[in-house]
């Protein structure tokens, strides 16, 4: 098991973020964590990787507990995300962006072996012609690009992707699923947080859902699609949703 | 395979120097200009030999270490440090105390004086470099005043009367004339180190953190920069420097006072002359140094300006502040691509 | 009974010391701009005084008034000028810019006026209150500065322009987009904390005399008062002023009083570090 998460809790005030979630993740598995807007999923990332700590549970990476430790720590430990709203290093360029993620990552590389690194997935996710571009210059898609170019530079073991496919057009979603298979066949395994449903069903091994922060469904894709609580979830009452269909 | 800065420029991108591992660091055109530049004004009162010229010269190298020290902590880590001075006047009062009450040599009080001003960081660093932003500046205006305040009521400081030099020392070092050239020669050489500390950081894996530190902190943390550790190690070096310096100027002026020592004005003075010639960047603090100097010259000694030059460097920095944020050097960067190579 | 005299003279003092303050942290609760030019205003508002009292011979807590209006217009001119272009800028774009119209100002005032101290004569006797004597312009800076705090609560809390300051304060945002003309806002509330600082200076005026360079010392009392009471919060400014003032009044009485600023600065950086909004809770 890559990833234990042990009954973790987090509250924020009076709101309950995350009640009880528990689930265990095999390496090299895509696991895909859907659920309606506000439901926790960001918070639990915050919570794998070290932003948050948690009132209630534990987080098991590799064996070893790191419930509440640094960010930083988690990054060297070989633990990468990235950012539903992306965080470019705005005024360095593209190249220096991702050399950040391979520096400081899980090896601990000089510049020289850096740059390689960089040069290297950023011909990997595509943006190998930039590279010497500001990164505050980019649009929107390419800097998403520069957020997963970052997380891989770090060579992680997991990596957790946060609403990766957001704001892309059906050939880039296309595109951009064949690079987190073929990120998950270099051995990396991968926790996805994603809205576009059908997207994230066809290229995840294992899914969980959550809602108002409590896990109400894990299983295959196909499980989760026809289950009656996940569907109420995001459409509320499923009858009533058939019989408003039926009358128009 | 790796595409060439004119080539990017062609493509429409905007470009930033790639990675510095592209070039050896140290046959960087950029840098040996810059260095060329500092020799270059250094050694002018050397050979006019022209005492006048040596005491403006003097300070604007004083400056030029200052200001390239700050850089470190407020261009590259993006900590606005308005208390800088602190460090300066720390070091200087703990050299020239063991030169008057122990009789030291100069050499060892500058060493001291680096070592007091990295310790004061290095303890400050761990207490205030966690507050951000406006928090932090406001933080090290109280720390300045805390510490003048502190001195001044310091008793083996000399409290309010501060510190002064027995004039005899001056003839361990061949007497005032040649103590006053000798202390020329080392700032030049402090000058000159400033500067390639600046470049070793911006171009060392260390900067690189920083700088992503810079731009987003939680970002940076996320990707693994154990942020504490790097900003207090920028702090420490933007605090050695200051201090070896004010040990060799409070030596030059035979004393110090409290209130000279930490001047809070000093400070903001610092800030001005990074953000003229470009913050984050080597060469930019040696123009903002040189071109502050100047201009303030000039609007002293000149009739029409002489009482308002105040107001004059104000209504400067504000045009700067409001029009070309980036500085001189950033400006040019920005504009001319071609030029990164040599405006490091 | 020394102890108490000087206890009771630091709490008059510290009104206006709250007054100051307030104008400091009031534009920060409002913009999240830290106004380094608030000391030569408060210069320029002890001049006010000063040069209106002396050439045209008005009654001194009547200049106020002029004053209170010269310090509004003159916030909302530099807020127009210098602030608003880089008030979405880092923090570092306004400090700095406040400090270059500190520097102007200062520049300015030091040729206008030279550094010779200058002196409002002008006294209101003193009162008896048992076993200490309180002096007249003391308890009338007290009072004014009592009053001008409630008049600012009532602008804010009872007049539409005030609920307008309090929502660009809260939200800039969300106010802009319930249509409030946040621009015109900010630089109402910028022209209001110098307002305050002008006020505070032309009190100041009553009580000692000055120079163009003495607003600095009661900048920096602003900034710890600031942070004492809570930055954002003009009624934790008014008493982090009181609580200064008295910690000036009874300090000296332990220890010498050049140890006071050494306490004074020690007590900001402290609070900055562990309660950072402050003793009576603020803005973060």
């Amino acid at each position: 098991m890559i990833l234990q998460v042990e009954g973790v809790s987090k509250r924020f005030g009076g709101l309950q973020a995350l009640s009880d979630v528990t689930f265990d993740l095999p390496e090299r598995q895509i696991l895909g964590l859907i659920g309606p807007n506000g439901a926790g999923k960001t918070t639990l990332f915050n919570v794998i990787n070290g932003v948050y700590k948690p009132e209630e549970g534990r987080v098991l990476f590799r064996g070893e507990d790191v419930t509440g430790r640094r960010t930083y720590d988690l990054a060297h430990m070989g633990l990468a995300r990235t950012h539903q709203i992306v965080r470019p290093l705005n005024e360095l360029s593209v190249r220096e962006n991702v050399m950040v993620g391979a520096c400081f990552g899980r090896e601990d590389h000089g510049l020289k072996t850096a740059g390689e690194i960089a040069d290297e997935v950023l011909r990997f996710v595509g943006l190998g012609s930039r590279a010497g571009q500001l990164a505050g210059s980019l649009n929107v898609g390419q800097k998403k690009r520069l957020e997963l170019a970052r997380a891989l530079a770090a060579q992680p073991f997991l990596l957790l992707l946060d609403e990766v496919l957001a704001g892309l057009n059906p050939s880039e979603i296309a595109q951009m699923v064949e690079t987190v298979r073929a990120i998950r066949d270099q051995g990396v395994t991968i926790i996805m947080i994603e809205h576009v449903m059908h997207a994230v069903m066809n290229v995840s091994d294992r899914m969980i859902v959550l809602d108002y922060g409590k896990q109400i469904a894990e299983g295959t894709p196909e499980e989760i699609a026809n289950n009656p609580r996940v569907i109420e979830a995001y459409l509320g009452d499923p009858h009533l949703a058939e019989r408003l269909m039926e009358e128009t | 395979m790796s595409t060439t800065d004119v080539e990017l420029v062609e493509q429409g991108g905007k470009v930033q120097d790639a990675a510095p591992a592209v070039v050896s660091r140290w046959r960087n055109p950029g840098l040996w200009l810059t260095i060329l530049g500092v020799l270059a004004i250094g050694l002018w009162p050397i050979i006019t030999q022209n005492a006048a010229t040596r005491e403006v010269f003097l300070f604007i190298l004083l400056n030029v270490v200052l200001a390239s020290s700050l850089n470190i902590i407020l261009g590259y880590t993006g900590y606005v440090s308005f208390g800088h001075v602190v460090f300066y006047g720390l070091g200087g009062y703990v050299g020239l105390y063991l030169m008057s009450r122990h009789g030291a040599p100069l050499w060892l009080a500058m060493i001291a004086g680096g070592l007091a001003a990295a310790v004061l960081a290095f303890l400050l660093g761990k207490a205030i470099l966690r507050l951000r932003g406006a928090y932090f500046a406001l933080a090290t205006i109280g720390v300045n005043e805390a510490m003048r305040a502190f001195v001044n009521n310091f008793e083996p400081f000399g409290s309010a009367t501060g510190l002064s030099l027995n004039f005899q020392v001056y003839n361990n070092y061949g007497g005032a004339l040649q103590a006053l050239w000798m202390t020329y020669y080392i700032l030049l050489a402090l000058a000159l180190l400033a500067v390639m500390l600046s470049y070793v950081v911006k171009t060392s894996k260390f900067g690189l953190g920083l700088m992503a530190i810079r731009e987003d902190e939680d970002a940076a943390e996320v990707m693994g920069v154990v942020t504490p550790g790097a900003k207090t190690w920028a702090y420490v070096l933007s605090a050695i420097l200051p201090g070896i310096v004010g040990v060799l100027i409070f030596f030059k002026n035979g004393k110090v006072l409290p209130h000279e020592a930490f001047r809070l004005h000093f400070s903001i003075e610092f800030i001005v002359m990074v953000m003229l010639g470009g913050q984050g960047t080597v060469l930019g603090p040696v123009l903002g140094a040189l071109g502050y100097q100047r201009l303030r010259g000039y609007l002293l000694t000149s009739d029409l300006f002489k009482n308002i030059h105040l107001s004059v460097a104000g209504a400067l920095l504000l045009i700067i502040i409001l029009f070309i944020p980036a500085g001189f050097v950033g400006w040019l960067r920005h504009r001319f691509a071609i030029l990164r190579r040599f405006l490091p | 009974m020394d102890i108490l005299r000087f206890l009771v003279d630091g709490l008059l003092i510290g009104f206006v010391y709250g007054i100051a303050a307030m104008g400091l942290t009031l534009i920060w609760g409002v913009m999240n701009v830290i106004n380094l030019a608030h000391g030569p205003i408060i210069a320029l508002g002890m001049f006010g005084v000063y040069l209106l009292f002396t050439n045209l011979g008005m009654h001194p807590y009547l200049t106020l008034i002029v004053v209170a209006v010269i310090g509004l217009l003159l916030g909302m001119v530099i807020y127009v000028i210098a602030i608003h272009r880089v008030i979405n800028a880092p923090h570092l774009s306004t400090l700095l810019a406040t400090f270059a119209v500190n520097m102007i100002i200062i520049g300015l005032g030091t040729a206008a006026f030279s550094t010779t101290p200058r002196n409002v004569d002008f006294s209101l006797g003193s009162i008896q209150l048992g076993p200490i004597t309180i002096l007249g312009t003391r308890v009338v800076a007290a009072l004014v500065a009592v009053l001008v705090t409630g008049g600012l609560y009532l602008f804010l809390y009872r007049t539409r322009t005030g609920k307008y300051i309090r929502a660009v304060a809260n939200n800039r945002t969300a106010a802009e987009l319930m249509g409030i003309p946040s621009a015109r806002v900010l630089a109402l509330s910028f022209g209001i904390g110098t307002m305050l600082a002008a006020i505070a200076g032309g009190l100041v005026a009553t009580f000692f005399p000055f120079t163009i360079l003495a607003g600095g010392t009661y900048e920096l009392k602003s900034f710890v008062i600031g942070v004492l009471g809570g930055l954002g919060n003009p009624l934790g400014a008014l008493i982090g002023g009181l609580v200064l003032g008295m910690l000036e009044g009874i300090v000296p009485y332990f220890m010498q009083t050049t140890w006071v600023p050494v306490i004074e600065f020690v007590l900001f950086v402290v609070i900055l570090l562990v309660r950072p909004s402050g003793l009576l809770g603020g803005k973060t």
